[in-house]
């Protein structure tokens, strides 16, 4: 099979989070809408985001934690239905995503009397994410090389480079479709590889989909020579 | 290091993909750093054991890590017992004598005691006065492996006026972290996925196991293991096995240890033989705290795995069921539905009906079973493994030594 080189070569990072336990907790909605305003950015990153780094799969009902604990603890299906909904791909800020989040819990339980509260189950933690980046030494010159680097590293590489890079560093498409335009000259493949929604399926879901993106390009190169 | 101390190496084919070399990258950071460990035992116990592997492949990382126990006599460890029951919201009686001597074997602990480190990891309420004895630049994190969700305030209070002169503290759930003014992290236990009670067995080590143990393999086998204690709710387990005997043909074993040497536990112990009467397909097991193997080859041969405890620290024992591929149904409390994934790798029940209704489905759904034994093993994999825990400390150590 022959390949396409690159540029400047892809360096894979891995990473991995510290939780920090804030020790804020909400026993009804409307405190956790309150708590939800008031807490650091990184614990929305954690309750909404970095719930891939610890289930590479989307394993729950729901993509998030706080649609978890409404429809799981609170036992209000409908509220854990329309925090489902709300798909962080779509915010370009943790701001953003914070209001969207409280505006649909405020809307939900302004018609509500009393707000749904715990009963039998646990209250929700408030957790913060600390996210430590590792070089991992792999540096990939050709895009061959780069799929066969992904095929094989960690999950934390696939976070780093695609949820970390988007939220965290402020690059809208992460960093491998960046690198795949940039580096490669791949603007189609590139397109392609920012528009994997990881909400939709997780860490695996994306390197599986970048995988299967990228073998048909390796052929249509094959048959150029 | 001794000559079966594992190494890093040794978890390449049982860690995730790229885990370990994940932690060789990860622990270039910190090589050279040193990491010390203090407890109070290094025999018997959680801590114990997971120390005794962790140290070792730190090691085999590059960190210079050590692990130290804190001496003390009777009086000194009938008073941290006495403690460990308050914290975890027994009510006790703890005298000022008591108290006095704690404090009193902590400062002669202190100095026979090198304590130094780029990172001090106190364990657990027994060596926490020894952060008197901080000397050195180096970070001091308290860790606290037990469950303090419900302390008994006084004893809590009193421990408090030490806990808040580290730097950090270490919980293993949310609910357990304290209103503190140090930064609380979270790090869930771990099972070890090479030793005695995890590694895998052959069908002729497990058979052999379980004809020792007396247990026949002609029919599907529940199982429970656990301390014989009222929390872990073993009646409610045979109360729902009898509910789930009307319509499956099933064996009940419940196997546990601490009966010997805990007066509370002989009489849980009674009280489930009591209630097990006469039913041949009952076997309830007292097994001594070192019978790793027989409770692998018990977890092993089990078709479903049961801890429906109603009050639980972590329940490590989840974990280790998953690990060898069984559904479990356990009690909605503590750490089991931080490890059980609800209806992807088995179930979190409230009640004797709940269990025995869970129990009957899977039991009738044996594809489900699979697939959630299935699931439940990769969940480990990813999320309980010592590999896992590795990561969690040397971050701490890169995020409070750098």
């Amino acid at each position: 099979m022959t390949d396409v080189s690159a540029r400047t070569p892809f360096r894979f990072f891995g990473c991995i989070e510290l939780r920090e336990i804030l020790g804020y907790r909400a026993w009804d909605e409307r405190e956790l809408m309150e708590l939800l305003e008031q807490v650091p950015p990184g614990a929305v990153y954690y309750h909404t985001h970095s719930v891939f780094l610890r289930h590479h799969q989307v394993t729950g009902a729901y993509p998030n934690d706080f649609a978890n604990w409404v429809a799981s603890q609170v036992r209000d299906q409908v509220l854990g239905e329309r925090l489902a909904i709300v798909d962080p791909f779509e915010f370009q800020d943790l701001e953003r995503l914070r209001e969207e989040l409280v505006s649909t819990i405020d809307d939900h339980i302004s018609t509500l009397h009393p707000v749904p509260r715990v009963v039998f189950g646990d209250p929700f933690f408030f957790v913060q994410s600390h996210v430590v980046s590792v070089p991992l030494g792999l540096s990939a010159p050709t895009l061959a090389e780069f799929a066969r680097y992904l095929h094989d590293v960690d999950a934390s590489s696939i976070y780093f480079h695609t949820l970390e890079a988007r939220v965290r560093r402020g690059n809208r498409h992460g960093d491998f479709a960046q690198w795949v335009e940039t580096a490669l000259g791949l603007p189609a493949l590139a397109e392609a590889i920012a528009h994997i929604n990881p909400y939709l399926g997780g860490l695996e879901r994306i390197r599986a989909e970048m995988l299967r993106l990228i073998q048909p390009v390796l052929s249509e190169a094959t048959d150029a020579q | 290091m001794p000559n079966n101390a594992p190494t890093i190496e040794a978890y390449r084919r049982v860690a995730p993909r790229g885990a370990v070399d994940f932690l060789l990258r990860l622990s270039e950071q910190v090589r050279g750093r040193r990491f010390l460990h203090v407890n109070s035992t290094r025999l018997g116990g959680g801590v114990a054991e997971i120390l005794s592997r962790l140290v070792p492949i730190m090691n085999d990382l590059g960190i210079k890590t050590e692990w130290d126990v804190i001496d003390g006599d009777p009086e000194f460890f009938a008073t941290t017992k006495a403690f460990h029951n308050a914290l975890q919201g027994t009510g006790q009686v703890i005298t000022e004598a008591m108290l006095h001597h704690y404090v009193e074997m902590n400062r002669a602990a202190a100095t026979r005691l090198r304590l130094e480190g780029d990172l001090v990891m106190i364990h657990d309420p027994q060596p926490a006065p020894l952060i008197e004895a901080r000397r050195t630049d180096g970070k001091w994190v308290w860790r606290c492996h037990i469950d303090l969700s419900a302390p008994q305030r006084r004893i809590w209070s009193f421990l408090r006026q030490w806990v808040v002169r580290y730097d950090a503290a270490l919980f293993s759930l949310p609910a357990f972290a304290q209103r503190l003014p140090i930064p609380q992290f979270l790090v869930h236990p771990s099972i070890d996925p090479l030793s005695e009670k995890n590694r895998s067995l052959s069908r002729k080590d497990i058979q052999r196991s379980l004809d020792r143990l007396g247990i026949p393999t002609d029919k599907p086998i529940l199982l429970q293991v656990s301390r014989f204690d009222r929390f872990k709710d073993p009646v409610g387990v045979i109360n729902a096995y009898r509910v789930v005997r009307r319509y499956h043909d099933v064996r009940l074993v419940l196997a546990g240890g601490g009966a010997t040497d805990d007066p509370e536990g002989a009489l849980v112990l009674a009280e489930v033989r009591e209630a097990a009467g006469r039913d041949p397909d009952i076997i309830v097991l007292d097994l001594p705290p070192d019978a790793h193997r027989q409770i692998n080859a018990l977890q092993r041969a089990a078709a479903i795995v049961i801890q429906k405890s109603t009050r639980e620290g972590f329940g490590l024992t989840v974990a280790e069921a998953m690990w060898k591929g069984k559904p479990v149904i356990g009690g909605a409390t503590g750490g089991i539905t931080s490890q059980i994934l609800y209806g992807v790798t088995g179930d979190t029940v409230n009640s004797v009906e709940g269990a025995a209704y869970r129990v009957r489905y899977l039991l009738s759904n044996p594809d489900l079973m699979r697939r959630m034994g299935e699931a439940g093993r990769e969940h480990v994999r990813q999320n309980f493994l010592i590999t896992r825990h590795l990561r969690d400390y040397l971050t701490i150590l890169v995020h409070l030594t750098s």
